[in-house]
């Protein structure tokens, strides 16, 4: 079976500062992958590279089958236009840790936006599925309600229908809970629990150790760059054989 | 920690509770002498003027008589028309301009921000002069292969008011949209990337409504500033208010009448511009803060 997201010797630099050493990594379809590790270790560079947020100095990254970044033609690699990358990034939907929800638009209209704009699916039916997706986050109420009027975890729930309204083939999370209050946690991790269900890939970066070993099948965990140790969360959470990760663990445990 | 404190305010006497009932007591509200002092100085200074400007030597019959004048009325209209249309040019040139400073493209980058040097740098009414004497530089126009005009049809007064007006209003809007689309969270941006549209895209759809709240402020300023920029036009025989009220006042001799004619049609435009500019920026704070929601939606 093909990876769904391959990355050979992926490094990213910001000028001298290399924030990833040589990523290898493979994600089957309907996997779920947490990553773990401690700030600064490129967590987040490495999500914004499959999303192409940021491209990468190195190496190759594929998702969905595609090369990111490049078309192939012989032996030649040629650059991507804007327009291209744009169309590439229509396989992966992100979450952010702190919503980015349209701020003009309503609930609704935060769905549609996309398949409307870009999908160019009819209003209605892009309503439609819209009304669907909110429901499905238990939030077909707020349907006119503008990211103001909502709670933090609401404009989270909002923001993962926003991205699934798109149809991904994968899903990235970058920490989606750590902007909430603490009892606003558990309803986006239902949410996300829920999708896990239904055999979406999803790679996503948290502190919340406890949906990592529930929903995750497997978990990585980075520093300095590195994914230095992956494997089942029993083997990562649990009996972790590096150092670095024991450590880590402990520390968010404590 | 609570419940000696609990223990304690359950001791206190009835007589002390007393203390404590506001309603027995007499309210003598705050002094407010300042603002009757501000109040006589103004009535004063208004009621100062008015008797000036009734003694004073105007003939305030001939500002009646030339209000509604017919040549007033179309000084009026060109007016109004000129600064809906400069204004018009001035914001889609100012927009797109803004746009290019965002391009990663260093020759349009640098365009623009030559474009801005240059026009803002230059005195309106020279741009003005300049627009209306190109015959002088250029004698005709043309497009290779489809056709050819003299310039002085095509430079009329009003295009080149336009023109000028026009394009150094694009100078200075330009600035104001490039600091509302700058004050827009850069994670609107990634947002909308993330759903796979192009900054082009993004820029139209989800950042520039969104800068349109701190946009529309000091547009609709500039706006104002237009209409009496307008006047300048007047220099190069563009028949709007002003040149109007001065070929009466040339005849009749009656200049601070018409002087006020035209200063009381310039009045009415701001005001009609003040109540307009209210609407739109209740319009663009829709998603902006809560308080604005139910307003909007009314
Ligand atoms: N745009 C950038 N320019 C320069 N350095 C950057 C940039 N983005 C990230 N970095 C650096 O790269 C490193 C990795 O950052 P990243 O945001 O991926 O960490 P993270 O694992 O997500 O951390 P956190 O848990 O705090 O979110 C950090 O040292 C950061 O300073
Ligand atoms: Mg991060």
């Amino acid at each position: 079976m093909n990876p769904i997201v391959h990355a050979i010797g992926a490094k990213k630099s910001f000028g001298t500062f290399q924030a990833l050493h040589d990523i290898n990594l493979s994600i089957e379809r309907s996997e779920v992958v947490c990553l773990i590790g401690p700030s600064g270790s490129g967590k987040s560079t490495l999500l914004r590279c499959i999303n192409q947020l940021e491209s990468l100095s190195d190496g190759a990254l594929w998702v969905n089958g595609e090369l990111l970044g490049f078309r192939r033609e012989g032996n030649k690699l040629y650059e991507l236009k804007d327009s291209e990358i744009a169309r590439q990034r229509l396989s992966t939907g992100m979450v952010f840790q702190r919503f980015n929800l349209f701020s003009h638009k309503t609930a609704l209209e935060n769905l549609t936006e996309g398949p409307t704009q870009i999908l160019k699916i009819p209003a209605r039916t892009a309503r439609e599925e819209a009304l669907n997706l909110l429901e499905r986050v238990g939030l077909a109420n707020k349907c006119d309600a503008y990211p103001v009027e909502l709670s933090g975890g609401q404009q989270q729930r909002v923001a993962i229908a926003r991205a699934l309204a798109m149809k991904p083939a994968v899903m990235l999370f970058d920490e989606p809970t750590s902007a909430l209050d603490p009892e606003l946690v558990g309803e986006v991790l239902a949410v996300m629990r829920n999708l896990a269900k239904t055999g979406m890939t999803m790679i996503v970066v948290t502190h919340e150790l406890g949906f990592a070993r529930e929903v995750a099948n497997r978990v990585f965990f980075m520093d300095h760059g590195q994914i230095v140790e992956t494997g089942t969360p029993s083997q990562v959470l649990v009996k972790p054989t590096q150092e670095r990760t024991r450590d880590f663990i402990s520390a968010v445990l404590s | 920690m609570l419940q000696p404190v609990e223990k304690e305010s359950a001791a206190v006497t009835n007589a002390e509770l007393e203390q404590y009932d506001l309603s027995k007591f007499e309210h003598v509200p705050r002094k407010k002498l300042g603002r009757y002092v501000a109040a006589a100085l103004i009535v004063a200074a208004l009621l100062w003027l008015a008797i000036a400007f009734a003694r004073g030597q105007i003939e305030w019959i001939y500002t009646a008589k030339y209000l509604f004048a017919p040549v007033i009325l179309q000084g009026l209209l060109n007016t109004i028309a000129l600064s809906v249309l400069a204004m018009l040019f001035g914001v889609t040139l100012g927009v797109s301009v803004a746009i290019m400073r965002f391009s990663s493209n260093p020759i349009i980058n640098w365009s623009a921000m030559g474009y801005i040097w240059l026009f803002r740098g230059l005195p309106t009414l020279l741009q003005l002069l300049l627009w209306y004497n190109l015959a002088l530089v250029f004698p005709t126009i043309w497009i290779p292969g489809v056709a050819e005009w003299r310039t002085v049809d095509v430079m009329t007064p009003f295009v080149a008011a336009l023109l000028g007006l026009g394009i150094n209003q694009g100078a200075y809007t330009s600035e104001v949209v490039r600091a509302g689309l700058l004050s827009v969270d850069h994670g609107q941006y990634e947002a909308a990337s993330a759903i796979g549209m192009t900054r082009l895209r993004a820029l139209r759809r989800i950042i520039l409504p969104q800068a349109m709240r701190f946009i529309i402020p000091p547009i609709g300023n500039e706006f104002i500033g237009m209409v009496k920029w307008t006047s300048l036009a007047s220099v190069i025989q563009y028949s709007e208010l002003v040149y109007a009220a001065e070929n009466i006042y040339y005849v009749n001799n009656r200049v601070i009448e018409l002087l006020f004619v035209a200063a009381f049609w310039y009045l009415v435009i701001v005001s009609v511009l003040t109540v307009a500019q209210g609407r739109i920026e209740r319009y663009y704070a829709r998603g902006s803060s809560r308080g604005f929601q139910a307003a909007a939606r009314r």
